[in-house]
């Protein structure tokens, strides 16, 4: 394997400081909230997951469209690993989602859109690794994660739509009846900066996380590429 | 001196009628077999059957449960009828004959999903008075049918596509219900949504937004498949 | 007519065609032998355009694969060992579709002359379904010579058919072949190719390891050349 090169061994250490400047500022920094207290501060990583989960199906429907269009394997790499990523993510969303919701309305679950849309990401996300593992032939495996990443992606906002519209003609008995309101609260300027620096440092354990993946993944073609090369000039 | 073949000149400009080719195949196929329809069919009325006896469907309950009933089983019988009718093809190779001919993949594409609308659309049509008998509810609102009309058309349109992935995979039975349930998700909600408001005759402003949703849906899904299933039979 | 050269083919990383050169005259009868998995029908459904090569150039026709694929499909006629028909219709309709589907000129007219041709005009309107498999057969080559073609690729076509059927077909392979056209046909039966075909070639691990122009095969030779090549 190639040794890593200089900007990711930066950029590992570049992560951890800045996870652990987060934790900080999560758990220290910003000040308790008044009405629901200290179970508040999940919202800071919960939504920063959701935001990885998001940017996550993001890049692989994009990686989706340009394999398609290209044919380079690279993309059908970025987008495998970006998929993975986003299930470890999206699961963090919902279940710090449902951690929050337990004690503010006394339910693990709430049928808010914004938490019902990720569960349906995370079971899109689910389809396409078995859509993949599926099909034997790498090069049909990529062409059909591409297609569904596409697809995929696209019914995500028309889901939340419906949900949205769903729940402001049927308020949901138990939450708030505004589908929009999953714990609103107004946010002072010291949990301003926890939360956009939760944001960043979360996008930046994306990126890393990726460039690992990507790796792995790229060692592991070159060598199944050598075997093919080395079988038909030795014939 | 041996007479020289020459290729028929081809007459030209064959989409709209490969289109036509291919629904008419598959209609007079399944016409004389009717066994795709009719394992549809009987299953639907099976669930029907069966959310009988598991709702409890009582004339109070009934009215506002019709829809999603209506729905549900719409949606798990016509996974049977996408599978089949894209296996039909696959396992005796016919796909090959289709891909042998000069024209444009996406031909196969409208055609089969004209073909599997026609079914999906005679099985409902069957259905839906049955329903009607057993329950005593009227459901021959005119809205309703153009609801059932559109929702069976993003249905068939995202199914279709999706089938054609599912049926290359080695988990084929099992794979399409997973891949398609929750991309299919805003249509679904939509189209249980809009039912219930016509057959509650709610006014017009209140359906309004569902049967926006359902067009959106519709157009948006139909072209994206147009656009990638090249990259889904190819090989 | 035919050109390949260098032609690479992989699924996922396991190579089935090496490097292989291929040449086909306007006119040829080419046998394409080999033993089980040597990869001919691969390389058939490469030129057929339904497999796309991973390396090397292919041409048929004037026609560059895969860019050009469509222009291919309008001369070709393909005949797989899966019959490519619809057992629900009957073999008029059939044909009818397949007909409708390449924009077959004064179709009725030409579907009366295939099932003359193939010896299936009174069976025109019984389901494909009920057909043995020799006349399944003979009904796919009808299929795949309804436009015409100019070339013709056959892939083991005496596949399940018994000692009458095969005469049949070799019958109808005559025909076809007599009006000029180029054909080129994977078999694992060594006589009989050499019965029919202008030219043998034997695929062995991915690439042609030998090739007997007719004039030059005498057939009682063939099974000891054909074991040599494959040892190679």
């Amino acid at each position: 394997m190639e040794p890593m090169p200089r900007t990711l061994r930066a950029l590992n250490a570049v992560t951890a400081g800045l996870f652990v400047i987060a934790l900080y500022l999560v758990l220290f920094y910003a000040p308790r909230e008044a009405v629901m207290g200290e179970v508040q501060r999940v919202f800071y990583f919960h939504v920063a997951a959701g935001w990885v989960g998001a940017l996550a199906f993001v890049v692989a429907a994009v990686s989706g469209i340009v394999y398609l269009a290209g044919g380079h394997r690279l993309w059908d790499r970025v987008g495998l690993s970006s998929v993975e990523i986003g299930i470890v993510f999206t699961l963090i969303n919902i279940v710090s989602g449902s951690i929050w919701a337990r004690p503010i309305w006394n339910t693990w679950w709430t049928w808010d859109p914004r938490l019902v849309t990720a569960t349906v990401m995370e079971l899109i996300y689910i389809a396409y690794v078995m859509l993949r593992q599926g099909i034997e032939d790498p090069e049909r495996r990529a062409r059909f994660g591409a297609v569904y990443a596409i697809v995929g992606f696209l019914s995500v906002p028309l889901t939340f739509l419906s949900i949205r519209i769903w729940r402001t003609i049927h308020p949901v008995v138990i939450g708030s009846g505004d589908p929009t309101a999953q714990g609103a609260f107004d946010m002072t300027p010291k949990m301003l900066t926890a939360f956009m620096f939760s944001l960043l440092t979360f996008t930046v354990i994306y990126v890393t996380l990726l460039w690992h993946r990507l790796r792995l993944e790229a060692l592991a073609e070159r060598v199944e590429q050598r075997k093919m090369e080395l079988s038909a000039g030795g014939s | 001196m041996v007479e020289r073949t020459a290729a028929l000149p081809l007459r030209r400009g064959g989409f709209g009628r490969a289109v036509a080719a291919v629904v008419w195949k598959d209609l007079a196929a399944e016409f004389r077999s009717r066994e795709l329809i009719g394992a549809m069919l009987v299953f639907a009325l099976l669930v029907v059957l069966i959310f009988n006896f598991a709702l409890e469907l009582d004339i109070r309950t009934r009215s506002t449960v019709t829809a999603g009933v209506l729905w549900v089983t719409f949606a798990f019988a016509g996974t049977l009828g996408l599978n089949r009718s894209m296996a039909s093809e696959k396992d005796r190779g016919c796909l090959d004959g289709l891909l042998l001919a000069p024209v444009d993949r996406s031909a196969i594409y409208f055609g089969k999903v004209v073909a599997n609308l026609a079914f999906m659309l005679i099985v409902e049509a069957i259905v839906l008075p049955v329903y009607s008998l057993l329950y005593n509810a009227p459901l021959f609102v005119p809205g309703l049918l153009g609801v059932i009309f559109l929702g069976s058309l993003g249905y068939v349109g995202v199914g279709t596509l999706l089938a054609s992935m599912a049926v290359q995979a080695r988990t084929r039975d099992v794979l399409l219900p997973i891949l398609l349930f929750p991309v299919i998700l805003p249509v679904l909600l939509a189209a249980v949504k809009a039912s219930e408001g016509f057959l509650q005759g709610l006014p017009t402003a209140d359906i309004l937004p569902w049967v926006n949703l359902l067009l959106v849906y519709d157009v948006v899904f139909l072209t994206v498949a147009w656009m990638v299933y090249d990259y889904v039979v190819e090989e | 007519m035919i050109d390949v050269r260098r032609l690479v083919k992989t699924f996922g990383w396991k190579p089935v065609l090496r490097g292989l050169d291929f040449h086909v005259e306007p006119g040829e009868f080419v046998a394409l032998l080999g033993p089980n998995g040597a990869g001919k029908t691969t390389f058939l459904r490469i030129l057929a355009s339904l497999s796309r090569p991973s390396m090397g150039d292919v041409t048929v026709g004037g026609y560059r694969l895969p860019g050009q694929a469509a222009a291919v499909r309008r001369i070709l006629g393909v005949v797989s060992h899966q019959p490519l028909l619809y057992g629900d219709l009957t073999a008029e309709e059939n044909l009818r579709f397949f007909g409708r589907l390449y924009g077959v000129p004064r179709l009725e007219l030409r579907l009366g002359e295939v099932l003359e041709m193939i010896g299936l005009s009174v069976r025109r309107r019984d389901l494909v379904r009920q057909y043995s498999r020799g006349m399944q057969q003979r009904l796919a080559i009808g299929r795949a010579v309804l436009h015409e073609p100019e070339i013709m690729l056959f892939d083991e076509p005496h596949t399940g058919l018994d000692q009458e059927a095969s005469q049949m077909l070799d019958g109808v392979l005559r025909q076809v072949a007599a009006r000029g056209r180029t054909v080129v046909m994977t078999s694992h039966d060594l006589l009989r190719s050499a019965e029919l075909a202008t030219r043998v070639d034997i695929l062995s691990r991915g690439v042609i390891a030998a090739s007997y122009p007719g004039t030059s095969l005498e057939p009682a030779a063939l099974p000891a050349l054909y074991r040599e090549a494959i040892r190679g």
